[in-house]
C-alpha cells in the first residue's frame, strides 16, 4: 500500500514517554509537569500567607519573602497554568475536530521538552544562591545586576527557554487547527473549546515574540553589560515595561480563553442544551483576543504616560467588559430550560459563573485611570487578578480536568471526593481573595513581606491566610482522588457524560490513531446529532485502511537538554559549557533535517475497532 | 440548591461583618476616607463604578439562583430539552446595556482623568520634589530653600505640586488619603498635585517593588496650618544657612564629634554633609524612626546598632558603635529641632 510501510516501534516504559510525539500522551506529560510546577507554586502561595498571616511576623526573612512572590507568580503563570492548559489542548483538540494528531507532533514533542527543561532551569536557581526577587514582572532597573542578585539571571534564561516551546506549542495548533478539521468541520462548526484554543494559540504567536525580546535585551544588560534599561548610561526603565506588558496582557487572554472554552462545554454538556448565541460566542472570543492586544498600557496607569494615554487605555480596556458580558449571559442562557446534573465538573462551572464575575467587575472599575491610582499596586489588584486567575482560569482547568478526565486516562475520578474538592477550594478561595479588596483600599500595597500593627490590616490578612488553608485542603483532595482513580480497576466508558462532541464518539482513552475512519461532520454537536438521529456512532469520511503514524523520536529531549545546558553555561559565563550545549541543540537539528524518516504504519488488520465501511 | 443559596447568604453576611469590624480602614491611610480633593475625586469615582458593577452582579446572580434551581435535572426526567439556537434580540440587548453602563463611567473617567493631570504653577501651589532612595524618602521644597526626608510637612488646604523621580529603582509615591499613587522613575520626572484638606498625620506608602525593604518603605505626610508651616520652614531655613548649634549637654556634644567624623559623609545637618542618606537637620521632630519605628530613643538606638536588622538591605553600613557612642549619637540627634 506504502511505500515505506514498516512496523510500529516496540517501545515501553520511560523509554516510550521520552520519545513519545503522540498528541494524547504529550497532553499526560503536559499534565503531570504542570501539576508538579502547580505544586511549588502552591507550597510558596501559602509560605507567602503564613508570613502575611500576623502583623511584623518573621517567619521568612524579607528576601526571602521577596524570592517567593517572584516565584509564585512565575511559576504559576508560566510553568502551572499555561501547561496544563496544554495538556488539556493537547488532549481534546485534535480529537474534536477529528484529526490524528496535531499537525507536527515531533514540535509538539519538542515544545514540551523545552517547557519542561526551562522550568527545571528556573527552580534550581533555588538551590545555586537564591532564587530571582525582583517580582513575576522583572521590572527594571531593579532586575539589573546592580539591584538583584543571580536569580535573575535564572529568571531571563529559563523563561527563553520555556518561551520557545510555547510559541512552537502555539503555532502547531495553528496549523492543526486550520488545516486538520475532518470533512465538514467548517470553523462554525467548531466546539468552543476548540476555537478559544485557536485564538489563544493566535494570541501566542503574537504574544510571547514580544517577552523574547524583552528577555534578550534583559540578558544582554545583565550577562554581557548592555545599558537597554539603565538610566544611568541612557537606557530607559519604561521601555521594559511595555515589552512585557505588551505580551503580559495579552497573556492574561491566553490563559483565560481556554478557561472560557471549557466553561462553554461543560455547561451545555451538562445541561444537555447546545451552547446558546454560539456565533456571537466565538465572536466575543475573536474580540476579546483582538482587544487583549489593544489595552496593555492598563498595566502601566501610573507610570507616568499622561492623561491622554491613560483615558484611552482605560476606555478601550472597559471595552472588553462587553464580550465578556456576552459570554457570561449567554451561558446563564445555556442552563436556561436544560436538565442541570451537578457533577464535579459542572460545579467548578458553574462557581466559575459569579467568582469569574467578580474579577471581571473588578477589571472595569480598575480601568478607571484616575480611580486606578488609588488601586494599582495594591491588595485590591492582588484580589481582582487572583478572582481572574484562579475563579476564573483554575476553576476553569479543574472543570476541564474533571470533565476530561476519562477521555485522558480510560478512568473516572471520583465524585464524592470531587465535590469535597469543589467546596474547600471554592470556600477557602473567597476567603482567601474577597478580603484582599478591602485590605487595597484600605491602603495595603501589594509585595510586602510584612505590615505593621495599628493600621487596621490585621484581620483582613489573618481571614485570607485561613482561607488559603481551604485551597490547600481542596488541592490535596484532588491528588488524592487523582490515586484513588488510578488505582481504581473500573474503566469508564467511551461516552460517560452523554457528551456533544467527538472526542466522546471514540473509546476512552482512544486508541494512538485516535479515529480508525475520519468522522464526518454534519453540523455543530457532531456526536449528538448523530445520537438524536438514532446512529451508535460518527458516519465515517472514509474507508477503513492503513493509518500512517510519525515515529517517535528522543531528538526533543536532547534540543531541549542542549539548550539547557548551555544556559548555565551563559549564566556562569563559561563559553565552554555553552559551545557544548549549542552543539548538542544544533546536532540534534541537523540529524533531524537530513536523516529521511518515514514514519510506520498500522495495519488494517491491526486496528482494534473495526468501524463500519464507508 | 439549597448549599448555594446558603452559601451565598453566608459570604456576604461574612463580607458586611468584616467590613463592620474592620470600619473602612484606618483614617490616615485609608482611600475610603478621602481628606484632600484628589482623594475625594478618586473615591467618588470609586463608589460610581462599583455602585453600577453590584449592580450588574446582581443582576447576574438573580437569572443564575433562577436557573440553578429551576432547571436542575429532577429524578424520572425524561426526553430531551429544547435545542435553542440563540435569541437575536436578547443577544443585541446584553451588548447594548454594558455599552451604555460603560458611557455613563466613560464620561467622568475622561474629565477626573484630565483634572487630576493638571500641572500647576509656584503661583498656584507649593512645589515638592520627591526623590525616592532605596528605602527612604527625600523631599526638596525649591522655592522656600528647604529639605528634608521621611517626613514630608505641607501646609492644610493648599494645593502641592509633586515633582517626583528615583535615584535607584522605581518606587511609587502613595499617600492614600489624600490621593493616588504616581512611579518614581529613575532617569525620569513625573508630576502630580495632592491637597490635604485636614491637619493630621497620614501615613504615606511605597507601591512599587523595590528591594527587600519594599514592605518598610513608609513615610509621613505632616500637615500643618499655613502659620506653623511657615514657621517650620522659616526654621528649617534658618538652620540650613547657619552654622550647626553646638551641642548643649557633654554627651551630646561626643555624639555631635561621633556624628563628624562618621556620619556626615551621608547624611546632611543644617546645609553641610552629604546626600547618601536622609537629611537629618529636623530628625528630632519627626514622627517616625527609620519611617516605621516609634521615635523613642531605644528605637533610634536599635537602628544605629543594627541598621539591616531594622530595615534589610538598605544602604546604611553597620558602625559597630558601643553602648556609650550609640548614647552620645542618640542625645546629639535628639537635639536636632527646629520647633
Amino acid at each position: 500500500m506504502s511505500a515505506h510501510a514498516s512496523h510500529a516501534p516496540n517501545r515501553s516504559g520511560l523509554w516510550d514517554w521520552l520519545t513519545t510525539v503522540d498528541h494524547k500522551k504529550i497532553a499526560i506529560l503536559y499534565l503531570i509537569a504542570g501539576g508538579i510546577f502547580f505544586l511549588a507554586g502552591g507550597f510558596e502561595a501559602l509560605l507567602i500567607r503564613l508570613q502575611l498571616m500576623y502583623p511584623e511576623s518573621s517567619m521568612v526573612g524579607a528576601k526571602t519573602f521577596n524570592e517567593l512572590i517572584t516565584m509564585h507568580g512565575t511559576t504559576m503563570i508560566f510553568l502551572a497554568a499555561m501547561p496544563i492548559i496544554f495538556a488539556l489542548m493537547n488532549a481534546v483538540v485534535p480529537l474534536q475536530i477529528g484529526a490524528r494528531d496535531v499537525a507536527f507532533p515531533f514540535v509538539n514533542s519538542l515544545g514540551f521538552w523545552l517547557f519542561f527543561f526551562g522550568g527545571v532551569l528556573l527552580n534550581t536557581s533555588w538551590f545555586l544562591g537564591g532564587a530571582p526577587d525582583a517580582g513575576w514582572t522583572s521590572y527594571t532597573t531593579l532586575a539589573l545586576n546592580q539591584f538583584s542578585g543571580h536569580g535573575v539571571d535564572f529568571y531571563v534564561l529559563g523563561l527563553q527557554i520555556a518561551g520557545i516551546g510555547t510559541l512552537i506549542g502555539g503555532i502547531n495548533f495553528l496549523v492543526t487547527i486550520i488545516n486538520m478539521r475532518a470533512p465538514g468541520m467548517t470553523f462554525m462548526r467548531m466546539p468552543m473549546f476548540t476555537w478559544s484554543a485557536f485564538v489563544t494559540s493566535g494570541l501566542i504567536l503574537f504574544a510571547f515574540p514580544a517577552i523574547t525580546v524583552g528577555l534578550v535585551l534583559l540578558m544582554f544588560d545583565r550577562l554581557f553589560g548592555g545599558n537597554f534599561f539603565n538610566p544611568d548610561a541612557g537606557g530607559n526603565v519604561v521601555i521594559w515595561e511595555h515589552l512585557f506588558w505588551i505580551f503580559g496582557h495579552p497573556e492574561v487572554y491566553i490563559l483565560i480563553l481556554p478557561a472560557f472554552g471549557v466553561i462553554s462545554e461543560v455547561v451545555s454538556t451538562f445541561a444537555r442544551k447546545r451552547l446558546f448565541g454560539y456565533s456571537s460566542m466565538v465572536f466575543a472570543t475573536a474580540l476579546i483576543g483582538f482587544l487583549g492586544f489593544m489595552v496593555w498600557a492598563h498595566h502601566m496607569f501610573t507610570t507616568g504616560l499622561g492623561a491622554i494615554a491613560n483615558t484611552l487605555f482605560g476606555l478601550a480596556t472597559m471595552l472588553i467588559a462587553v464580550p465578556t458580558g456576552i459570554k457570561i449571559f449567554n451561558w446563564l442562557l445555556t442552563m436556561w430550560g436544560g436538565q442541570i446534573r451537578f457533577t464535579t465538573a459542572n460545579l467548578w462551572a458553574v462557581g466559575f459563573i459569579p467568582t469569574f464575575t467578580i474579577g471581571g467587575m473588578t477589571g472595569v472599575m480598575l480601568a478607571i485611570p484616575p480611580a486606578d491610582y488609588q488601586y494599582h499596586d495594591s491588595y485590591f489588584v492582588v484580589a481582582h487578578f487572583h478572582y481572574v486567575i484562579v475563579g476564573g482560569l483554575v476553576f476553569g482547568l479543574f472543570s476541564g480536568l474533571y470533565y476530561w478526565w476519562p477521555k485522558m486516562f480510560g478512568k473516572m475520578l471520583n465524585e464524592t471526593l470531587g465535590k469535597w474538592n469543589f467546596w474547600t477550594f471554592f470556600i477557602g478561595f473567597h476567603l482567601t481573595f474577597f478580603p484582599q479588596h478591602f485590605l487595597g483600599l484600605m491602603g495595603m500595597p501589594r509585595r510586602v513581606f510584612t505590615y505593621l500593627k495599628d493600621q487596621n490590616l490585621d484581620m483582613g490578612n489573618m481571614i485570607s491566610t485561613i482561607g488559603a488553608f481551604g485551597m490547600t485542603i481542596g488541592t490535596i483532595l484532588f491528588v488524592v482522588n487523582v490515586f484513588v482513580a488510578a488505582s481504581s480497576s473500573k474503566r469508564a466508558p467511551a461516552d460517560p457524560w452523554d457528551g456533544r462532541t467527538l472526542e466522546w464518539s471514540i473509546p476512552s482513552p482512544p486508541p494512538e490513531y485516535n479515529f480508525a475512519q475520519t468522522p464526518l461532520v454534519r453540523g455543530l454537536d457532531a456526536f449528538w446529532i448523530e445520537k438524536v438521529a438514532g446512529n451508535k456512532g460518527m458516519t465515517p469520511a472514509e474507508p477503513l485502511g492503513d493509518i500512517h503514524m510519525p515515529s517517535p523520536s528522543f531528538l526533543p529531549f536532547l534540543m531541549s537538554l542542549g539548550l539547557f545546558i548551555a544556559g548555565y553555561g551563559f549564566m556562569y559565563h563559561n563559553y565552554v559549557v555553552v559551545v557544548i550545549g549549542m552543539l548538542v541543540t544544533f546536532a540534534c537539528m541537523f540529524t533531524r533535517s537530513v536523516k529521511d524518516d518515514p514514519g510506520y504504519h498500522i495495519h488494517e488488520d491491526e486496528i482494534e475497532d473495526k468501524g463500519v465501511k464507508a | 440548591m439549597k448549599g448555594w443559596q446558603q452559601f451565598w447568604r453566608q459570604l456576604s453576611l461574612f463580607g458586611l461583618l468584616a467590613l463592620a469590624l474592620t470600619g473602612c480602614g484606618k483614617d490616615e491611610l485609608s482611600t475610603l476616607k478621602p481628606s484632600g480633593p484628589v482623594a475625594a475625586m478618586q473615591f467618588d469615582l470609586m463608589k460610581l463604578s462599583s455602585a453600577i458593577m453590584i449592580g450588574v452582579f446582581i443582576v447576574v446572580m438573580l437569572i443564575f439562583t433562577y436557573v440553578l434551581i429551576r432547571y436542575r435535572k429532577r429524578p424520572g426526567q425524561q426526553g430531551i430539552p429544547k435545542q435553542v439556537e440563540g435569541n437575536h434580540a436578547l443577544e443585541i440587548l446584553w451588548t447594548v446595556i454594558p455599552f451604555l453602563l460603560l458611557i455613563v463611567m466613560a464620561v467622568p473617567t475622561v474629565t477626573t482623568g484630565f483634572e487630576l493631570h493638571k500641572e500647576y504653577p509656584k503661583e498656584e501651589a507649593l512645589q515638592v520634589n520627591v526623590t525616592a532612595h532605596q528605602f527612604w524618602w527625600e523631599f526638596d521644597y525649591p522655592d522656600l530653600g528647604v529639605a528634608t526626608s521621611q517626613d514630608l510637612v505641607l501646609p492644610v488646604g493648599k494645593k502641592v505640586q509633586f515633582t517626583v523621580t528615583s535615584a535607584d529603582v522605581m518606587h511609587a509615591f502613595w499617600i492614600p488619603a489624600l490621593g493616588g499613587k504616581i512611579d518614581t522613575n529613575p532617569g525620569q520626572e513625573n508630576k502630580i498635585w495632592l491637597q490635604a484638606d485636614k491637619t493630621g498625620i497620614f501615613y504615606g506608602k511605597c507601591a512599587e517593588l523595590c528591594g527587600a525593604s519594599h514592605a518598610l518603605m513608609d513615610f509621613k505626610v505632616e500637615v500643618m496650618d499655613q502659620a506653623a508651616f511657615d514657621k517650620w520652614s522659616n526654621g528649617m531655613k534658618g538652620i540650613q544657612s547657619a552654622e550647626p548649634a553646638t551641642a548643649t549637654s557633654a554627651s551630646a556634644a561626643q555624639g555631635q564629634e561621633i556624628f563628624n567624623k562618621s556620619c556626615l559623609g551621608c547624611h546632611a545637618v543644617a546645609g553641610k554633609g552629604g546626600k547618601m542618606g536622609p537629611n537629618l537637620t529636623n530628625f528630632a521632630d519627626r514622627e517616625r524612626v527609620a519611617g516605621i519605628l516609634a521615635h523613642t530613643p531605644e528605637n533610634v538606638a536599635e537602628w544605629l546598632k543594627d541598621p539591616q536588622k531594622v530595615k534589610p538591605g538598605n544602604n546604611m553600613p553597620n558602625l559597630n558603635l558601643d553602648d556609650a557612642q550609640t548614647k552620645a549619637l542618640v542625645d546629639y540627634l535628639d537635639t536636632l529641632s527646629v520647633k
